[in-house]
């Protein structure tokens, strides 16, 4: 989003107008690099055709880093820093960890998961990016195209916008 | 909401045909079943009418009450240990060889009481909540209570006829002072564990499971014939005094059926296990059963979105089973009080080790293998994978039950021989053909529920 990109903006007053022009668009051959919405409409990352979303991955490499965590932590702590004999069991109680290495899963997943969202959106603390149209945060749906990243003129897209139903194209 | 406005209600009805070849197949399983158990039971017949059995309990009784006494480091308890001793002792003098089939018969009649009314609170549940998504395949869940037909009666006349070999607490004797099987902490029980209440129990929940069943899925096949929404009113006042009546009723018979079974152990978490593994077979028997339709060519109109959602279910009610199951070993294990770790030692080490292999691979096949197989986006929206953990978690799950009745009621005896799979045969083939036969009876789909068409563009 930096100001020497090219974009050309569709905006829409309807999401299902949106979700269709998505369609409409694509049909002409334009790349559409992103739709943004006030709240989440069902299909639409199917239409644009954005890839999965990795965070799934993420989570299960910082729950296993936690589980690790976890288990090192209370073995080093109750095995061989400071032993300690708990209601007769052996220094290594393994039925007795497991609530420890679920908590500590749990809680690196949710931290991790967490940071590993906001970082890959662009939502780190003090970042002033603003949304492409400020209206997309209140009623308006807005299709952004990347000019450099498309074969098709800048008319074209234009017109094609204007064809799928946008209420009105805008440049930025 | 967002798009496919051209879509309408599905306003056709559909029909699941049981035909003569599928009856057939499926009585040709249930004789099998039949055979292997009539196999089964005479090979028990042959192997342990010897009476050295006998003799020798008294020694292995001994044996335990002292592996109990050593279990605790806590003198004062040694009396609770010499309650065990009794235990034991009264249960093998008890033992016949005919013990074993009448255990398999109430394993598998609470097993599949399970999955019956587990089908009942499934549906009431999707009411109680006014669920949209689960509109487009409740009619499948909600034709297995028919079942409770041919278990309720099958858990009474066994509990009437041969009580005595799966409690403890029916022993002759055991309440009454003085007897030589006087036992003082079971007389101390008999004011909830006497087989009068115990039999009003049953036959009054057991009547109000089948009551508000038959309720239910009268109103149900009414909203099919005339719709309006009045229907679904009355349907979720039936699906919430359900839900209340089963909040109370199946704690109360994880108690009866299975708990009491050893009757001086307790665990305040039975109710909560007990339900857990009923609840998750069941999700895993829906799936198995609509992936079924789905081969068969019906029910095209449940996508991979609502196999992505009962995927979830199974998947999260194995984890939850597994938190049940987990949590309840490690406060034992932690407390250590003899009175408690003698149920998992009898699973361990107990009763030369034979329950031990099942209960390391009932772990396994319902946690590990759900957990891992089902635990992408892709696996729970594969046919395939569906199909796999949940034939998996079915087995697993009974082998769970397996785990909790057996070696309460025969102990060294039990195994997994002809009898246990002959068994397990016959109630599953006659429970697939009770449930075949329901399901032909009303459309596969509920064309006038309400929330059909916010079923049919589920998408997640």
């Amino acid at each position: 989003m930096s100001s020497t990109t090219n974009y050309i903006l569709g905006v829409y007053d309807d999401e299902d107008e949106v979700l269709h022009a998505v369609s409409a668009v694509k049909a002409k051959g334009i790349k559409v690099e992103d739709v943004y919405s006030p709240f989440p409409i069902h299909g639409l990352d199917v239409a644009v055709g954005h890839d999965r979303t990795r965070l799934p991955v993420a989570a299960f490499m910082f729950g296993t880093l936690g589980m690790i965590c976890a288990f090192a932590l209370i073995s080093y702590t109750m095995v061989f820093d400071w032993p300690m004999i708990i209601g007769g069991k052996d220094f290594f109680a393994l039925p007795n960890w497991i609530p420890i290495a679920f908590e500590g899963t749990v809680l690196f997943t949710a931290f991790g998961l967490v940071t590993t969202f906001c970082i890959s959106n662009d939502l780190w603390p003090g970042n002033k990016t603003l949304p492409l149209d400020i209206r997309t945060t209140d009623d308006k749906f807005v299709m952004a195209i990347n000019v450099d990243k498309n074969k098709v003129s800048a008319a074209d897209i234009k017109k094609a916008l204007k064809e799928s139903g946008a209420a009105e194209v805008n440049v930025k | 909401m967002a798009g496919h406005s051209h879509f309408s209600p599905a306003n056709v009805e559909e029909h699941f045909e049981f035909s003569s070849e599928g009856k057939k197949r499926i009585i040709y399983a249930f004789i099998a079943g039949l055979a292997a158990l009539a196999l089964g039971i005479y090979l028990l017949s042959k192997g342990e009418s010897g009476g050295h059995e006998v003799a020798n309990a008294g020694h292995e009784a001994v044996k335990a009450g002292h592996e109990a006494a050593t279990a605790g480091h806590e003198a004062a308890t040694e009396h609770v240990s010499g309650g065990a001793v009794s235990h034991q002792a009264s249960a093998e003098e008890h033992y016949d060889w005919t013990n074993r089939i009448w255990a398999n018969v109430w394993l598998n009649a609470v097993f599949f009481t399970g999955i019956a009314v587990v089908g009942m609170f499934f549906v009431s549940l999707q009411y109680l909540t006014k669920s949209g998504w689960s509109s487009v395949m409740k009619r499948v869940p909600e034709a297995f209570p028919k079942f409770l037909y041919i278990t309720l009666p099958i858990l009474i006349a066994v509990f009437l006829f041969k009580g005595d070999v799966i409690f403890h607490w029916m022993h002759h004797g055991v309440t009454e002072v003085g007897s030589e099987n006087y036992d003082k902490i079971i007389a101390g029980k008999s004011g909830y564990l006497n087989k009068s209440f115990f039999l009003i129990r049953l036959v009054v929940f057991g009547g109000l499971w089948i009551l508000l069943w038959k309720m239910l899925r009268k109103k149900s096949l009414e909203e099919d014939l005339n719709g309006g929404t009045e229907y679904f009113t009355q349907l979720v006042r039936i699906g919430t005094a359900f839900i209340v009546v089963f909040g109370a009723s199946s704690s109360i018979f994880a108690w009866d059926w299975v708990m009491s079974i050893d009757t001086h152990w307790f665990s305040t978490m039975f109710g909560w296990y007990m339900f857990s593994s009923w609840h998750v077979t069941t999700y895993a028997v829906i799936v198995l059963a609509i992936l079924y339709l789905k081969d068969k060519g019906l029910m095209a109109y449940v996508n991979e979105n609502h196999l992505h959602d009962l995927g979830k279910f199974m998947f999260a009610f194995s984890i939850f089973w597994t938190y049940v199951w987990f949590e309840q070993f490690l406060l034992i294990y932690y407390a250590n009080l003899p009175e408690e770790t003698i149920y998992f030692i009898e699973r361990w080490e107990g009763h030369n080790k034979i329950y031990k292999t099942s209960e390391i691979l009932m772990v396994l096949l319902n946690f590990l293998f759900p957990f891992l197989v089902l635990m992408t986006r892709d696996a729970k929206r594969t046919r395939l994978f569906l199909k796999i953990a949940a034939f998996m978690i079915i087995v697993g799950h009974y082998i769970d039950f397996y785990q909790m009745i057996m070696p309460g009621v025969v102990g060294k005896h039990g195994g997994y021989g002809l009898v246990e799979f002959g068994m397990v045969t016959v109630f599953a083939a006659a429970f697939i053909y009770v449930i075949s036969d329901e399901l032909t009876k009303a459309s596969l789909i509920a064309k006038n529920h309400p929330f059909l068409l916010e079923a049919l563009h589920h998408d997640i």
